[in-house]
């Protein structure tokens, strides 16, 4: 080869490589379902969604696709503003979506949900008033969403490690805990745990975000690894990185059930983060019949219960799933006693101007955390 | 002497690169730089309007600036770790190795690279991890790294130094390659030692290599953000994974851009301040060997 010759492979060897490294994937990045359908007779369910997260279970997806003579076809998101946006720029594409409550009202007044006339849903009648009449998902009279299963991010903990267990979320700022905390990397929640861990009054919506910034900047010397995803979380747990943090309660139970993690979930004195999820249907949705017998298929005790039974769940909103799972559900011991709803601290609506502010010190808070 | 070629023939070699670079990489750029002097997102029934507030914020906030001075220091070790690697290995392939043993070792640089990253990424994050390979060999060396480098900056510059190491291996090899080995005999029969033949003969012609090595690791190193993330724990946040977040997590495009765009404007100004000292070393240069 001729110097010429080798110069110019080596450069053509730097132009695909500068290709490759453009074409990567990005992490966070979602991937998307797209099928077409067969017969002209079957009807197309897109669903939007967490992966993992119920709708998604293949026995279900067949059990509904035969009664309905549908094809279900899922996309899913990696964040409740992803959801948003996915909403904003794929209008006409989905036909039943399920965000947190705390997402409903943005979403009305982008005019990206539609109405749903609960009449026609069978469960509407069975949840209890307080889902009925959940302030973020009733809108001049109408309902926007329909309660399908609620939950918490708190506490967890390595049994193995810790067999004494913890009561109290300021263990994760012990410094006898040092490296070995896993935190999320979620402005909302870091936020509302920093408040819970102050005592601090109304924690969903602090007034003092000062004192929540300092808290913050306490912890992160504890901080090991940010997870955001349930995958993430698992493996840091599974590999020894973290041996304590905070997780949410229907992953937890799946990390017990499918992947035999030692994992305890609690709820400690300063209370937790409660999260309540609904189903809503998208304003401009190509199927909405299709989507009622959805929303109903999947708030039935049928699915429900047989979902946690082989994944492990999150609480259910329809009181008949959860009078149907057995008592030592991870369901049952940990939310079996009431009292432990008056401990969570509900995420609701924050306005845009508020949200700002505690992405804003999120970010700073971890980019101070070198 | 070369024929030009016609004017119809120029524009057929030229045409279909530069519309393409046209339609798909100018054009968004643009659309984001729009995006940039924006109060919201035009999607939905929002209302926005036009505004400077993005690019107000950058300096209003301290840890926007910190966080840039981060990143461009993240790439300068980067940028620094390969060149160390990479200088001397691409000097032996060119001046040592050669045939079919070249081609091999070409290969062993190259062929990782075939992979995916996150692959690579999370190859790392096994050996880098606790009670990975590398803490088992540092406690066998007497040094106690019991949490692994997994999670700290170092593991952060590993990631990213083995993702652009090609980059500055090939390019230095292509400027050694180059060089005329009569331009050695002569330094040697003129009494050069090896290292003065080095310092004098080679290194010099070979800066161009290193210079392109070190634009084409640098740049994209500053602005990286999977690998600050994955492997930095609470060490990576970097400009580059805030701007991510704007995008991915939060929904602010606006900021993101405008971020983006305020990182660019560095790296043209340290381009065009590089440039022009380098434009006056090799102007010195030129006096010297004039009056030489």
């Amino acid at each position: 080869m001729t110097t010429r010759l080798k110069s110019l492979t080596c450069v053509g060897l730097i132009l695909v490589l500068w290709l490759l490294a453009a074409c990567a994937p990005v992490p966070g990045a979602a991937p998307t379902t797209s099928e077409s359908g067969e017969g002209a007779a079957v009807r197309e369910l897109h669903v939007l969604n967490w992966q993992g997260y119920g709708s998604d279970e293949p026995w279900a997806i067949e059990q509904f696709e035969q009664a309905h003579n549908a094809r279900v076809i899922h996309d899913y998101f990696n964040s409740e503003d992803e959801l948003l946006t996915k909403l904003r720029t794929s209008p006409g594409k989905y036909d039943v979506v399920l965000p947190n409550i705390a997402y409903i009202p943005p979403a009305i007044q982008d005019g990206l949900l539609q109405p749903i006339d609960v009449s026609r849903l069978a469960v509407w009648s069975k949840l209890p008033e307080r889902f009925q009449t959940l302030p973020e998902i009733v809108h001049e009279g109408e309902v926007y969403g329909v309660p399908w299963a609620w939950g918490a991010t708190s506490l967890v903990y390595n049994t193995e490690l810790y067999p004494e267990g913890f009561d109290s979320l300021n263990v994760l700022w012990d410094p006898a805990y040092a490296g070995q905390v896993g935190f999320e990397d979620n402005y909302e929640d870091a936020v509302i745990f920093a408040a819970l861990a102050l005592g601090l009054e109304n924690p969903s919506q602090p007034e003092d975000l000062d004192a929540v910034r300092a808290k913050l900047e306490a912890l992160m010397p504890n901080v090991r690894a940010f997870w955001q995803s349930e995958d993430e979380f698992n493996r840091l747990f599974s590999s020894g990185e973290i041996s304590l943090g905070v997780y949410w309660s229907g992953s937890t139970s799946r990390a017990q059930t499918v992947f035999g993690l030692p994992i305890a979930f609690v709820i400690p004195q300063e209370g937790a983060i409660g999260w309540i999820d609904a189903w809503s249907i998208p304003a401009d949705a190509p199927n909405p019949e299709l989507a009622y017998a959805w929303i109903d298929f999947m708030s039935s005790p049928e699915f429900y219960v047989e979902w946690d039974r082989v994944a492990g769940a999150p609480v259910p909103a329809n009181p008949e799933s959860l009078a149907q799972m057995p008592e030592d559900s991870f369901t049952n011991t940990v939310f079996g006693d009431p009292s432990v709803v008056e401990k969570l601290a509900f995420i609701t609506y924050t306005p845009p101007e508020v949200r700002e502010q505690w992405i804003e010190l999120w970010q700073e808070v971890k980019a101070g955390a070198k | 002497m070369r024929k030009a070629p016609s004017r119809w023939s120029l524009v057929a070699l030229l045409g279909p690169a530069y519309l393409w670079l046209a339609l798909f990489g100018f054009l968004p750029l643009l659309i984001m730089l729009y995006f940039s002097f924006l109060s919201d997102v035009p999607l939905g029934n929002r209302t926005v309007h036009l505004t400077l507030e993005n690019y107000a914020r950058f300096f209003s906030r301290g840890f926007y600036s910190r966080l840039t001075l981060d990143s461009l220091v993240m790439g300068a070790y980067t940028t620094l770790g390969c060149l160390l690697l990479g200088y001397p290995l691409a000097y032996a392939l060119a001046r040592y190795v050669q045939g079919r043993w070249q081609t091999a070792l070409f290969l062993l640089i190259i062929v990782p690279f075939w992979s995916n990253s996150l692959i690579r990424l999370y190859s790392w994050i096994i050996v880098l991890g606790k009670g990975g390979i590398v803490s088992a060999l540092l406690s066998r060396l007497g040094i106690p790294l019991e949490d692994g480098l997994l999670f700290t900056y170092p593991a952060i510059i590993i990631g990213l130094v083995h993702a652009y190491l090609p980059y500055m291996v090939l390019t230095i090899y292509v400027a050694l390659d180059r060089i005329d080995t009569s331009l050695l005999e002569a330094a040697a029969s003129l009494g050069a030692r090896p290292w003065r033949t080095f310092l004098r003969v080679i290194w010099p012609l070979s800066l161009p290599g290193v210079l392109a090595g070190v634009i084409l690791v640098f740049i994209p190193a500053i602005g990286s953000f999977v690998e600050p993330r994955l492997l930095g724990g609470p060490a990576g946040t970097m400009l580059g994974t805030i701007i991510e977040d704007q995008f991915v997590q939060v929904f602010n495009w606006p900021l993101g851009a405008a971020l983006s765009f305020i990182l660019l404007l560095i790296v043209i100004l340290i381009m065009a301040l590089s440039a022009r000292l380098l434009g006056l070393a090799t102007w010195d240069r030129g006096q010297e060997a004039g009056h030489g």
